[in-house]
């Protein structure tokens, strides 16, 4: 039975460095994200009228974005598969796949934004707008930030380069994936 | 080589199981993602609100899990790892906490919430008198009861 790694040399506490970076980078994105939900929360709780104004939100496109992260999560964490197995080529078509799921994200997202402040809600028309826009913002600019070193990552990997990164940028994508879960109940379904 | 890596690298055979493993992970998912979809609808229907509570923010919490274990691979991470993460939850915990009381009750020792929600010092007709509040004293000699927050 073979094992391969395709982590650098370089490691620290028995891990490689990069790896170690990016759950680094996530701690402190629990925390930016966290400050951010907890806040909505303490308000919404006492905020029973809140629910009125959530209640203009779509929750079908919400829950197709939710797919759709879902199954760029599936792409990211095949394309480490394959990047484990030395498939360079296979890993970088499926983080392309990735970032076309977040394309697909960002694209459902303005026209529901679009729609939205088309009807007079926006980021002043009251405190559920405020951390509704503020909470999305802030994720679809991860998204966009992740689909950009992504594209870096495929590029390399399209080349047997770096293939640790995939692994990396994986991590990443899931967390944001995973930060989405919760603001789809919190956002969309909680009304 | 740390077990995270020969978590992902056993072999062809292990590697096929490995992506229909993902795969499964994924469909469970999103019959998860379903029934957190069809669950409020159908706790707003009966006017059962712990419907909408498990459905809607207790499966949130299964798929994370799901996603942070099948997906990130945190549960064959450095025990490290996985404290860096619980310590910033906790951090969460805890902003919770430390701000809860101020935000969520509508009074407190020495102040309350008026209409607008904006938190005001209560009068206080021992210190300061039958006719007097802290802005007809002049809140300087007051020390914190100064009249900015009452007039809002």
């Amino acid at each position: 039975m073979s094992t391969k790694t395709i982590a650098t040399q370089r490691a620290s506490m028995n891990m490689p460095t990069g790896r170690l970076a990016v759950w680094w980078v996530l701690m402190s994105e629990v925390v930016i994200f966290g400050g951010v939900l907890v806040s909505y929360l303490l308000h919404r709780l006492s905020h029973a009228e809140w629910a009125a104004q959530a209640a203009h939100t779509n929750t079908w496109a919400g829950a197709f974005n939710t797919l759709v992260l879902l199954t760029s999560s599936l792409c990211a964490v095949l394309a480490h598969a394959a990047a484990s197995k030395g498939n360079g080529p296979k890993a970088a078509r499926l983080l392309w796949l990735t970032i076309l799921g977040g394309f697909i994200f960002l694209v459902v997202k303005t026209f529901e934004w679009s729609h939205e402040i088309h009807l007079g809600f926006t980021l002043q028309s009251g405190g559920f707008w405020s951390y509704y826009y503020t909470a999305a913002g802030l994720h679809a600019f991860h998204v966009i930030a992740g689909m950009c070193i992504m594209a870096w990552v495929a590029a390399s990997a399209a080349k047997n380069q770096d293939l640790h990164r995939v692994e990396n940028i994986g991590i990443y994508w899931h967390f944001v994936d995973l930060v989405w879960i919760f603001l789809f109940p919190l956002l969309y379904i909680a009304k | 080589m740390s077990a995270h890596t020969q978590a992902h690298g056993q072999g062809h055979d292990h590697d096929h199981g490995h992506e229909r493993h993902y795969v499964k992970i994924w469909a469970i998912l999103l019959v998860l993602l379903v029934i957190s979809v069809i669950g409020p609808f159908i706790g707003e229907r009966f006017h059962m609100p712990v419907i909408t509570l498990i459905t809607a923010f207790g499966i949130a919490a299964v798929k994370a899990w799901m996603v942070a274990k099948h997906f990130m691979h945190i549960d064959v991470e450095l025990p490290i790892i996985r404290w860096i993460m619980v310590t910033g939850v906790a951090l969460m915990v805890l902003l919770y906490g430390a701000l809860a009381p101020d935000i969520q009750h509508e009074r407190g020792q020495r102040w309350e919430k008026d209409a607008g929600w904006h938190n005001s010092i209560r009068h206080n007709p021992k210190a300061h008198g039958e006719h007097g509040g802290a802005a007809d004293h002049g809140g300087a000699s007051h020390g914190g009861e100064t009249p900015s927050g009452a007039g809002h």
